[in-house]
Protein backbone atom coordinates (compact mmCIF):
# COMPACT_ATOMS: atom_id res chain seq x y z
CA UNK A 1 0.00 0.00 0.00
CA UNK A 2 1.32 2.71 -0.90
CA UNK A 3 0.54 6.04 1.68
CA UNK A 4 1.29 9.44 1.09
CA UNK A 5 3.13 9.30 4.89
CA UNK A 6 6.23 8.95 2.38
CA UNK A 7 5.96 11.77 0.83
CA UNK A 8 5.23 14.48 3.99
CA UNK A 9 7.73 12.76 5.73
CA UNK A 10 10.37 12.76 2.91
CA UNK A 11 9.06 16.76 3.06
CA UNK A 12 9.40 17.51 6.98
CA UNK A 13 13.07 15.94 6.65
CA UNK A 14 14.22 17.60 3.18
CA UNK A 15 13.43 21.19 5.27
CA UNK A 16 14.56 20.26 8.43
CA UNK A 17 18.12 19.35 6.79
CA UNK A 18 18.44 22.52 5.55
CA UNK A 19 16.87 24.81 7.92
CA UNK A 20 16.63 25.35 11.59
CA UNK A 21 13.36 23.71 13.38
CA UNK A 22 11.53 27.00 13.43
CA UNK A 23 11.76 28.35 10.24
CA UNK A 24 10.89 24.50 8.85
CA UNK A 25 7.86 24.15 10.65
CA UNK A 26 7.07 27.68 9.70
CA UNK A 27 7.15 26.60 6.45
CA UNK A 28 5.31 23.49 6.77
CA UNK A 29 2.30 25.54 8.06
CA UNK A 30 2.09 27.71 5.19
CA UNK A 31 2.95 24.63 2.93
CA UNK A 32 0.23 23.11 4.61
CA UNK A 33 -2.40 26.35 4.57
CA UNK A 34 -1.84 26.40 0.76
CA UNK A 35 -2.65 22.92 0.12
CA UNK A 36 -5.84 22.93 2.14
CA UNK A 37 -7.05 26.08 0.56
CA UNK A 38 -6.41 24.57 -2.49
CA UNK A 39 -8.07 21.36 -1.97
CA UNK A 40 -10.97 23.16 -0.51
CA UNK A 41 -11.70 25.38 -3.97
CA UNK A 42 -11.35 22.17 -6.16
CA UNK A 43 -13.31 20.10 -4.30
CA UNK A 44 -15.84 22.71 -4.49
CA UNK A 45 -15.90 23.44 -8.07
CA UNK A 46 -16.08 19.23 -8.00
CA UNK A 47 -19.12 19.20 -5.66
CA UNK A 48 -20.93 21.96 -7.40
CA UNK A 49 -20.98 19.85 -11.13
CA UNK A 50 -21.63 16.75 -9.45
CA UNK A 51 -24.42 18.12 -7.32
CA UNK A 52 -25.66 19.88 -10.52
CA UNK A 53 -25.01 16.01 -12.72
CA UNK A 54 -26.73 14.45 -10.13
CA UNK A 55 -29.83 16.59 -9.70
CA UNK A 56 -30.22 16.92 -13.45
CA UNK A 57 -30.40 13.08 -13.64
CA UNK A 58 -32.96 13.04 -10.78
CA UNK A 59 -35.04 15.47 -12.54
CA UNK A 60 -34.52 13.17 -16.29
CA UNK A 61 -32.73 16.13 -17.01
CA UNK A 62 -28.46 15.64 -18.44
CA UNK A 63 -27.34 18.66 -16.77
CA UNK A 64 -24.58 21.31 -17.55
CA UNK A 65 -23.39 19.91 -20.68
CA UNK A 66 -21.97 23.05 -23.17
CA UNK A 67 -19.06 24.15 -21.02
CA UNK A 68 -16.43 21.91 -21.92
CA UNK A 69 -16.98 18.27 -22.85
CA UNK A 70 -19.63 16.85 -20.76
CA UNK A 71 -19.74 20.38 -19.24
CA UNK A 72 -17.14 20.26 -17.18
CA UNK A 73 -15.81 23.73 -16.74
CA UNK A 74 -19.53 24.33 -16.36
CA UNK A 75 -18.48 25.66 -12.35
CA UNK A 76 -15.11 26.90 -13.24
CA UNK A 77 -17.08 29.55 -15.30
CA UNK A 78 -19.73 29.72 -12.90
CA UNK A 79 -16.44 31.08 -10.26
CA UNK A 80 -15.06 33.19 -12.45
CA UNK A 81 -18.63 35.24 -13.03
CA UNK A 82 -19.34 34.84 -8.86
CA UNK A 83 -15.55 36.34 -8.51
CA UNK A 84 -16.28 39.35 -10.38
CA UNK A 85 -19.56 40.59 -9.82
CA UNK A 86 -20.46 43.42 -7.39
CA UNK A 87 -20.49 43.02 -3.35
CA UNK A 88 -23.18 45.36 -2.55
CA UNK A 89 -23.68 47.93 -0.02
CA UNK A 90 -26.65 47.02 2.51
CA UNK A 91 -28.44 50.01 3.14
CA UNK A 92 -28.45 50.06 7.17
CA UNK A 93 -27.26 46.64 7.68
CA UNK A 94 -24.57 46.53 10.14
CA UNK A 95 -21.02 46.61 7.97
CA UNK A 96 -19.02 45.36 10.07
CA UNK A 97 -20.69 42.18 11.33
CA UNK A 98 -22.06 41.85 7.70
CA UNK A 99 -18.53 41.35 6.40
CA UNK A 100 -17.30 39.06 8.98
CA UNK A 101 -20.65 36.63 8.97
CA UNK A 102 -19.37 35.33 5.74
CA UNK A 103 -15.53 34.99 6.97
CA UNK A 104 -16.97 32.40 10.22
CA UNK A 105 -19.00 30.57 8.16
CA UNK A 106 -16.19 29.59 6.05
CA UNK A 107 -13.22 29.82 8.53
CA UNK A 108 -15.11 26.54 10.45
CA UNK A 109 -15.74 24.74 7.65
CA UNK A 110 -12.34 25.10 6.55
CA UNK A 111 -10.86 23.95 10.69
CA UNK A 112 -13.19 21.05 10.42
CA UNK A 113 -11.60 20.57 6.79
CA UNK A 114 -8.04 20.25 8.09
CA UNK A 115 -9.04 17.67 10.29
CA UNK A 116 -10.09 15.10 8.00
CA UNK A 117 -7.54 11.94 7.65
CA UNK A 118 -7.26 11.91 3.51
CA UNK A 119 -4.92 9.24 4.29
CA UNK A 120 -2.31 8.07 6.51
CA UNK A 121 0.09 11.00 7.22
CA UNK A 122 -2.36 12.99 4.68
CA UNK A 123 -4.06 14.93 7.92
CA UNK A 124 -3.59 18.69 8.83
CA UNK A 125 -4.66 17.83 12.76
CA UNK A 126 -4.81 15.03 14.49
CA UNK A 127 -5.50 16.04 18.06
CA UNK A 128 -5.84 12.81 20.72
CA UNK A 129 -9.55 14.76 20.80
CA UNK A 130 -10.07 14.45 17.06
CA UNK A 131 -14.58 13.70 17.36
CA UNK A 132 -14.30 16.68 19.98
CA UNK A 133 -12.54 18.64 17.79
CA UNK A 134 -14.38 17.99 14.82
CA UNK A 135 -18.22 18.84 16.69
CA UNK A 136 -16.76 21.68 18.19
CA UNK A 137 -15.40 24.01 15.52
CA UNK A 138 -18.11 22.48 12.61
CA UNK A 139 -20.36 23.99 15.48
CA UNK A 140 -18.85 27.45 14.76
CA UNK A 141 -20.59 28.12 11.79
CA UNK A 142 -23.98 28.61 13.58
CA UNK A 143 -22.33 32.02 15.02
CA UNK A 144 -21.73 33.43 11.46
CA UNK A 145 -25.18 32.08 10.01
CA UNK A 146 -26.98 34.08 13.21
CA UNK A 147 -25.00 37.04 12.42
CA UNK A 148 -25.35 36.96 9.11
CA UNK A 149 -29.37 36.63 9.15
CA UNK A 150 -29.78 39.76 12.25
CA UNK A 151 -26.62 41.86 10.54
CA UNK A 152 -28.42 41.82 7.30
CA UNK A 153 -31.71 44.31 8.36
CA UNK A 154 -34.04 41.75 6.36
CA UNK A 155 -37.16 40.16 7.94
CA UNK A 156 -36.24 36.81 5.72
CA UNK A 157 -32.72 36.87 6.94
CA UNK A 158 -34.19 37.31 10.34
CA UNK A 159 -36.38 34.24 9.84
CA UNK A 160 -33.95 32.05 8.08
CA UNK A 161 -30.70 32.33 10.40
CA UNK A 162 -33.34 31.97 13.46
CA UNK A 163 -34.35 28.31 12.06
CA UNK A 164 -31.40 27.95 11.62
CA UNK A 165 -30.20 28.36 14.79
CA UNK A 166 -32.99 26.26 16.34
CA UNK A 167 -32.46 23.45 13.88
CA UNK A 168 -28.22 23.07 13.95
CA UNK A 169 -28.24 23.55 17.74
CA UNK A 170 -30.65 21.01 18.10
CA UNK A 171 -29.62 18.46 15.46
CA UNK A 172 -26.00 18.85 16.90
CA UNK A 173 -27.17 16.63 19.56
CA UNK A 174 -28.02 13.49 17.47
CA UNK A 175 -24.72 14.00 15.26
CA UNK A 176 -22.65 14.03 18.70
CA UNK A 177 -24.91 10.96 20.25
CA UNK A 178 -24.20 9.09 17.07
CA UNK A 179 -20.33 9.75 17.05
CA UNK A 180 -20.27 8.77 20.88
CA UNK A 181 -21.46 5.39 19.98
CA UNK A 182 -18.85 5.12 17.78
CA UNK A 183 -16.24 6.70 20.13
CA UNK A 184 -17.34 4.12 22.78
CA UNK A 185 -16.26 0.60 20.49
CA UNK A 186 -13.07 2.39 19.29
CA UNK A 187 -12.25 3.54 22.59
CA UNK A 188 -10.14 6.90 21.15
CA UNK A 189 -10.94 10.19 20.14
CA UNK A 190 -7.95 10.21 17.65
CA UNK A 191 -8.99 9.83 14.23
CA UNK A 192 -6.02 8.60 12.90
CA UNK A 193 -6.23 5.59 15.45
CA UNK A 194 -9.77 4.82 14.92
CA UNK A 195 -8.91 4.91 11.11
CA UNK A 196 -6.15 2.44 11.55
CA UNK A 197 -8.30 0.12 14.15
CA UNK A 198 -11.01 -0.48 11.05
CA UNK A 199 -8.10 -2.16 9.00
CA UNK A 200 -9.77 -5.96 9.44
CA UNK A 201 -13.55 -4.58 9.82
CA UNK A 202 -14.80 -1.32 9.38
CA UNK A 203 -16.45 -0.14 12.00
CA UNK A 204 -20.09 -0.28 10.43
CA UNK A 205 -19.71 -4.06 10.36
CA UNK A 206 -17.65 -4.24 13.88
CA UNK A 207 -20.68 -2.45 15.69
CA UNK A 208 -23.27 -4.58 14.37
CA UNK A 209 -26.83 -3.05 14.53
CA UNK A 210 -25.86 -0.38 16.80
CA UNK A 211 -23.58 0.87 14.74
CA UNK A 212 -25.75 0.64 11.48
CA UNK A 213 -28.22 2.42 13.46
CA UNK A 214 -25.82 5.08 14.56
CA UNK A 215 -24.63 5.48 10.72
CA UNK A 216 -28.52 6.51 9.71
CA UNK A 217 -28.94 8.53 12.81
CA UNK A 218 -25.85 10.20 11.61
CA UNK A 219 -26.67 10.40 7.91
CA UNK A 220 -29.73 12.38 9.30
CA UNK A 221 -28.81 14.19 11.43
CA UNK A 222 -25.42 15.73 9.27
CA UNK A 223 -27.59 16.35 6.66
CA UNK A 224 -29.73 18.52 8.54
CA UNK A 225 -26.50 20.23 9.96
CA UNK A 226 -26.08 21.39 6.42
CA UNK A 227 -29.26 22.79 6.01
CA UNK A 228 -30.02 21.07 2.77
CA UNK A 229 -32.59 18.54 1.21
CA UNK A 230 -35.62 18.15 3.13
CA UNK A 231 -33.70 20.04 6.06
CA UNK A 232 -33.27 23.55 3.39
CA UNK A 233 -36.06 25.45 5.86
CA UNK A 234 -33.58 28.01 7.01
CA UNK A 235 -32.86 28.87 3.29
CA UNK A 236 -36.20 27.87 1.66
CA UNK A 237 -36.42 29.15 -1.52
CA UNK A 238 -39.79 29.50 -1.53
CA UNK A 239 -40.84 31.39 1.52
CA UNK A 240 -37.37 33.16 2.09
CA UNK A 241 -36.31 34.13 -1.46
CA UNK A 242 -32.90 33.11 0.65
CA UNK A 243 -32.81 32.73 3.67
CA UNK A 244 -29.91 34.24 6.00
CA UNK A 245 -27.62 34.83 2.75
CA UNK A 246 -30.55 36.69 0.97
CA UNK A 247 -28.60 40.06 0.70
CA UNK A 248 -24.73 39.24 -0.34
CA UNK A 249 -23.64 39.55 -2.94
CA UNK A 250 -20.72 38.45 -5.40
CA UNK A 251 -17.69 36.35 -3.16
CA UNK A 252 -19.35 37.02 0.40
CA UNK A 253 -22.56 35.17 -1.29
CA UNK A 254 -19.56 32.81 -2.77
CA UNK A 255 -18.51 32.07 0.72
CA UNK A 256 -21.67 30.43 2.03
CA UNK A 257 -22.27 28.26 -0.74
CA UNK A 258 -18.41 27.05 -0.77
CA UNK A 259 -19.38 26.64 2.73
CA UNK A 260 -22.47 24.89 2.10
CA UNK A 261 -20.64 22.36 -0.29
CA UNK A 262 -18.21 21.70 1.71
CA UNK A 263 -19.99 21.21 4.66
CA UNK A 264 -22.12 18.47 3.17
CA UNK A 265 -18.47 17.11 2.13
CA UNK A 266 -16.97 17.23 5.43
CA UNK A 267 -20.16 15.35 7.03
CA UNK A 268 -19.64 12.84 4.54
CA UNK A 269 -15.77 12.16 4.90
CA UNK A 270 -16.81 11.96 8.98
CA UNK A 271 -19.02 9.13 8.28
CA UNK A 272 -16.83 7.58 5.96
CA UNK A 273 -14.16 7.74 8.58
CA UNK A 274 -16.07 6.88 11.63
CA UNK A 275 -18.31 4.40 10.36
CA UNK A 276 -16.74 3.35 6.51
CA UNK A 277 -13.11 2.86 7.60
CA UNK A 278 -11.91 6.20 5.79
CA UNK A 279 -8.77 5.61 3.54
CA UNK A 280 -9.11 1.62 4.56
CA UNK A 281 -9.36 -0.67 2.14
CA UNK A 282 -11.99 -3.07 2.19
CA UNK A 283 -10.38 -5.99 4.38
CA UNK A 284 -12.20 -9.16 5.36
CA UNK A 285 -10.73 -11.75 7.43
CA UNK A 286 -8.97 -14.76 6.46
CA UNK A 287 -9.13 -14.12 2.51
CA UNK A 288 -6.03 -12.87 2.32
CA UNK A 289 -5.31 -12.86 -1.57
CA UNK A 290 -8.98 -10.82 -1.70
CA UNK A 291 -7.09 -7.95 0.81
CA UNK A 292 -4.12 -8.15 -1.43
CA UNK A 293 -6.07 -7.11 -4.20
CA UNK A 294 -7.78 -4.07 -2.74
CA UNK A 295 -4.68 -3.41 -0.82
CA UNK A 296 -3.60 -2.45 -4.39
CA UNK A 297 -6.47 0.12 -4.65
CA UNK A 298 -4.91 4.11 -3.26
CA UNK A 299 -6.49 4.70 0.36
CA UNK A 300 -6.91 8.02 -0.98
CA UNK A 301 -9.39 6.64 -3.41
CA UNK A 302 -11.28 4.65 -1.05
CA UNK A 303 -11.65 7.73 1.35
CA UNK A 304 -12.97 9.67 -1.86
CA UNK A 305 -15.21 7.05 -3.06
CA UNK A 306 -16.72 6.07 0.35
CA UNK A 307 -16.90 9.66 1.06
CA UNK A 308 -18.90 10.23 -2.98
CA UNK A 309 -20.76 7.58 -2.13
CA UNK A 310 -21.92 8.99 1.18
CA UNK A 311 -22.38 12.53 -1.08
CA UNK A 312 -24.33 10.71 -2.99
CA UNK A 313 -26.94 9.44 -0.39
CA UNK A 314 -26.98 13.08 0.91
CA UNK A 315 -27.80 14.04 -2.97
CA UNK A 316 -30.45 11.23 -3.38
CA UNK A 317 -32.45 12.01 0.04
CA UNK A 318 -32.76 15.91 -1.00
CA UNK A 319 -34.29 14.60 -4.45
CA UNK A 320 -36.61 12.50 -2.99
CA UNK A 321 -38.29 14.05 0.45
CA UNK A 322 -40.28 17.45 0.24
CA UNK A 323 -38.94 20.47 2.72
CA UNK A 324 -39.99 19.52 5.90
CA UNK A 325 -42.08 22.05 8.63
CA UNK A 326 -40.12 23.72 11.54
CA UNK A 327 -42.18 21.57 14.32
CA UNK A 328 -42.46 18.31 12.29
CA UNK A 329 -37.93 19.08 11.70
CA UNK A 330 -38.17 19.72 15.50
CA UNK A 331 -39.67 16.66 16.51
CA UNK A 332 -37.91 14.80 13.94
CA UNK A 333 -35.08 15.63 16.29
CA UNK A 334 -36.43 15.90 19.78
CA UNK A 335 -39.11 12.34 19.52
CA UNK A 336 -37.45 9.99 17.44
CA UNK A 337 -34.01 10.64 16.62
CA UNK A 338 -32.26 11.75 20.11
CA UNK A 339 -34.31 8.69 21.98
CA UNK A 340 -33.38 6.37 19.00
CA UNK A 341 -29.47 7.74 20.03
CA UNK A 342 -29.77 7.37 23.74
CA UNK A 343 -30.92 3.78 23.52
CA UNK A 344 -28.70 3.63 21.02
CA UNK A 345 -25.73 4.43 23.29
CA UNK A 346 -27.02 1.53 25.68
CA UNK A 347 -27.45 -0.86 22.80
CA UNK A 348 -23.63 -0.14 21.80
CA UNK A 349 -22.35 -0.61 25.15
CA UNK A 350 -24.26 -4.19 25.85
CA UNK A 351 -22.78 -5.06 22.38
CA UNK A 352 -19.09 -3.98 23.15
CA UNK A 353 -19.90 -5.93 26.75
CA UNK A 354 -21.62 -9.39 25.20
CA UNK A 355 -20.31 -9.53 21.64
CA UNK B 1 -46.14 1.44 20.85
CA UNK B 2 -48.03 3.60 18.45
CA UNK B 3 -44.75 5.94 18.15
CA UNK B 4 -42.43 2.80 17.45
CA UNK B 5 -45.07 1.71 14.74
CA UNK B 6 -45.12 5.39 13.37
CA UNK B 7 -41.31 5.96 13.04
CA UNK B 8 -40.95 1.99 11.24
CA UNK B 9 -43.49 3.17 8.41
CA UNK B 10 -42.18 6.56 8.00
CA UNK B 11 -38.93 4.80 7.18
CA UNK B 12 -41.00 1.98 5.06
CA UNK B 13 -42.23 5.21 3.20
CA UNK B 14 -38.80 6.96 2.69
CA UNK B 15 -37.20 3.55 1.49
CA UNK B 16 -40.41 3.50 -1.38
CA UNK B 17 -39.67 7.29 -1.96
CA UNK B 18 -36.14 6.31 -2.58
CA UNK B 19 -36.50 3.72 -4.60
CA UNK B 20 -39.21 5.72 -6.69
CA UNK B 21 -36.32 8.49 -7.40
CA UNK B 22 -34.17 5.72 -8.22
CA UNK B 23 -35.35 4.36 -10.99
CA UNK B 24 -35.96 8.29 -12.32
CA UNK B 25 -32.42 8.42 -11.73
CA UNK B 26 -31.76 5.60 -14.09
CA UNK B 27 -34.17 5.77 -16.83
CA UNK B 28 -32.91 7.87 -19.86
CA UNK B 29 -33.13 10.68 -20.24
CA UNK B 30 -35.69 13.07 -22.57
CA UNK B 31 -33.71 16.27 -23.13
CA UNK B 32 -33.13 16.69 -26.91
CA UNK B 33 -30.00 18.25 -27.82
CA UNK B 34 -31.40 20.37 -29.92
CA UNK B 35 -29.10 22.42 -32.35
CA UNK B 36 -27.33 19.64 -32.88
CA UNK B 37 -29.55 17.04 -33.60
CA UNK B 38 -31.49 19.58 -35.83
CA UNK B 39 -32.00 17.00 -39.00
CA UNK B 40 -33.93 15.03 -36.63
CA UNK B 41 -37.55 15.77 -36.23
CA UNK B 42 -38.72 15.42 -33.05
CA UNK B 43 -42.09 17.29 -32.62
CA UNK B 44 -45.00 15.52 -32.35
CA UNK B 45 -47.09 15.04 -34.92
CA UNK B 46 -50.27 16.74 -33.58
CA UNK B 47 -47.90 19.84 -32.90
CA UNK B 48 -48.89 22.72 -34.14
CA UNK B 49 -46.09 24.56 -36.05
CA UNK B 50 -47.25 26.96 -38.79
CA UNK B 51 -50.39 27.41 -40.81
CA UNK B 52 -50.32 26.22 -44.59
CA UNK B 53 -52.73 25.93 -47.58
CA UNK B 54 -51.72 23.04 -49.10
CA UNK B 55 -51.52 22.88 -53.26
CA UNK B 56 -51.58 20.22 -55.41
CA UNK B 57 -49.21 19.33 -57.98
CA UNK B 58 -51.84 21.57 -60.60
CA UNK B 59 -51.36 24.56 -58.06
CA UNK B 60 -54.48 24.38 -56.71
CA UNK B 61 -55.82 25.43 -53.83
CA UNK B 62 -59.57 24.46 -51.82
CA UNK B 63 -60.24 27.98 -50.39
CA UNK B 64 -63.66 29.56 -51.65
CA UNK B 65 -62.68 32.34 -49.78
CA UNK B 66 -65.65 32.40 -47.58
CA UNK B 67 -63.87 34.30 -44.50
CA UNK B 68 -65.22 32.11 -41.94
CA UNK B 69 -61.73 31.35 -40.51
CA UNK B 70 -61.16 35.47 -40.81
CA UNK B 71 -63.94 35.46 -38.65
CA UNK B 72 -63.61 32.61 -36.10
CA UNK B 73 -60.10 34.19 -35.85
CA UNK B 74 -59.69 35.73 -32.16
CA UNK B 75 -56.83 38.18 -32.54
CA UNK B 76 -56.83 39.07 -36.15
CA UNK B 77 -54.35 36.91 -37.51
CA UNK B 78 -55.88 35.64 -40.70
CA UNK B 79 -57.15 38.24 -43.37
CA UNK B 80 -58.60 36.67 -46.52
CA UNK B 81 -58.67 39.03 -49.17
CA UNK B 82 -61.04 38.35 -52.05
CA UNK B 83 -61.24 39.73 -55.93
CA UNK B 84 -64.80 38.93 -58.18
CA UNK B 85 -63.92 37.51 -61.46
CA UNK B 86 -66.11 36.67 -63.91
CA UNK B 87 -67.12 32.82 -64.29
CA UNK B 88 -66.44 31.16 -67.68
CA UNK B 89 -68.92 28.48 -67.40
CA UNK B 90 -72.13 30.48 -65.94
CA UNK B 91 -70.79 33.96 -66.90
CA UNK B 92 -71.74 35.00 -63.41
CA UNK B 93 -69.26 37.32 -61.37
CA UNK B 94 -68.19 35.05 -58.54
CA UNK B 95 -65.63 35.87 -55.14
CA UNK B 96 -62.63 34.10 -55.68
CA UNK B 97 -59.10 34.12 -53.35
CA UNK B 98 -57.07 36.62 -54.38
CA UNK B 99 -54.40 36.88 -50.80
CA UNK B 100 -54.70 34.59 -47.71
CA UNK B 101 -52.35 36.62 -45.19
CA UNK B 102 -51.26 34.90 -42.08
CA UNK B 103 -49.64 36.93 -39.59
CA UNK B 104 -46.99 34.21 -37.38
CA UNK B 105 -46.88 37.36 -34.63
CA UNK B 106 -50.14 37.11 -33.74
CA UNK B 107 -51.12 33.70 -33.82
CA UNK B 108 -51.80 31.54 -30.63
CA UNK B 109 -52.13 28.47 -32.26
CA UNK B 110 -55.50 27.97 -30.59
CA UNK B 111 -56.71 25.86 -34.07
CA UNK B 112 -60.34 27.80 -34.67
CA UNK B 113 -59.77 28.55 -38.10
CA UNK B 114 -58.61 24.70 -38.68
CA UNK B 115 -61.64 23.72 -37.24
CA UNK B 116 -63.85 26.04 -38.38
CA UNK B 117 -63.00 25.86 -41.94
CA UNK B 118 -66.08 24.18 -44.36
CA UNK B 119 -63.40 23.10 -47.26
CA UNK B 120 -60.63 21.81 -45.01
CA UNK B 121 -58.57 24.31 -47.14
CA UNK B 122 -55.73 24.85 -44.12
CA UNK B 123 -53.85 22.98 -41.83
CA UNK B 124 -51.22 22.81 -39.67
CA UNK B 125 -47.63 21.42 -40.15
CA UNK B 126 -44.91 20.63 -37.59
CA UNK B 127 -42.65 23.59 -38.90
CA UNK B 128 -40.92 25.36 -35.57
CA UNK B 129 -38.17 27.27 -36.46
CA UNK B 130 -40.41 30.78 -36.47
CA UNK B 131 -37.19 32.85 -35.14
CA UNK B 132 -36.91 36.13 -37.74
CA UNK B 133 -34.61 39.44 -37.47
CA UNK B 134 -37.20 41.15 -38.73
CA UNK B 135 -41.56 41.36 -38.33
CA UNK B 136 -42.57 42.27 -41.38
CA UNK B 137 -40.79 38.24 -42.60
CA UNK B 138 -43.76 37.16 -39.97
CA UNK B 139 -46.25 38.27 -42.04
CA UNK B 140 -46.89 35.33 -44.75
CA UNK B 141 -49.29 34.70 -47.67
CA UNK B 142 -50.33 31.76 -47.78
CA UNK B 143 -52.07 30.83 -51.25
CA UNK B 144 -49.02 30.40 -53.66
CA UNK B 145 -48.85 32.89 -56.87
CA UNK B 146 -51.27 31.96 -59.42
CA UNK B 147 -53.02 29.27 -58.00
CA UNK B 148 -56.52 28.81 -58.30
CA UNK B 149 -59.33 26.64 -56.91
CA UNK B 150 -59.61 23.18 -56.82
CA UNK B 151 -62.20 21.61 -59.39
CA UNK B 152 -65.01 19.43 -56.92
CA UNK B 153 -64.84 16.31 -58.83
CA UNK B 154 -68.89 15.75 -59.51
CA UNK B 155 -70.66 12.57 -57.91
CA UNK B 156 -71.24 10.04 -59.98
Amino acid sequence: MFHFEVVTNWIDEFLRTYLSEGWALFIEFVLIGVAILAVYAVLALILIYVERKVCAFFQCRIGPNRVGPFGLIQSVADMIKILIKELIRIDRADPRLFRLAAFLVIIASICTFGAIPFDKGLQAVDFNIGVFYLLAVSSLGVVGILLAGWSSNNKYTMIGAMRSGAQLISYELSCGLALMTMVMLSGTMQLSEIVEQQSYAWNIFRGGIPALIAFVVYLIAGHAETNRGPFDLPEAESELTAGYHTEYSGIQFGFFYLAEYLNMFIIAAIASTLFLGGWMPLHIPGWESFNQIMDYIPPVLWFFGKTFFCVFLALWVRWTMPRLRIDQLLNLEWKILMPICLVNIVLMALWIIYV
Amino acid sequence: MNHIKSILIGIWRMMQGMYISMLNFIRPKVTEQYPENRGKVFPHERMRGQLVMPHNENNEHKCTACGICQMNCPNGTIQVISKKELDEETGKEKKILDRYIYDLGSCTYCSLCVESCPQDAIEWTNEFEHATFTRPKLYNKLNKEGSTLMKKEKKN
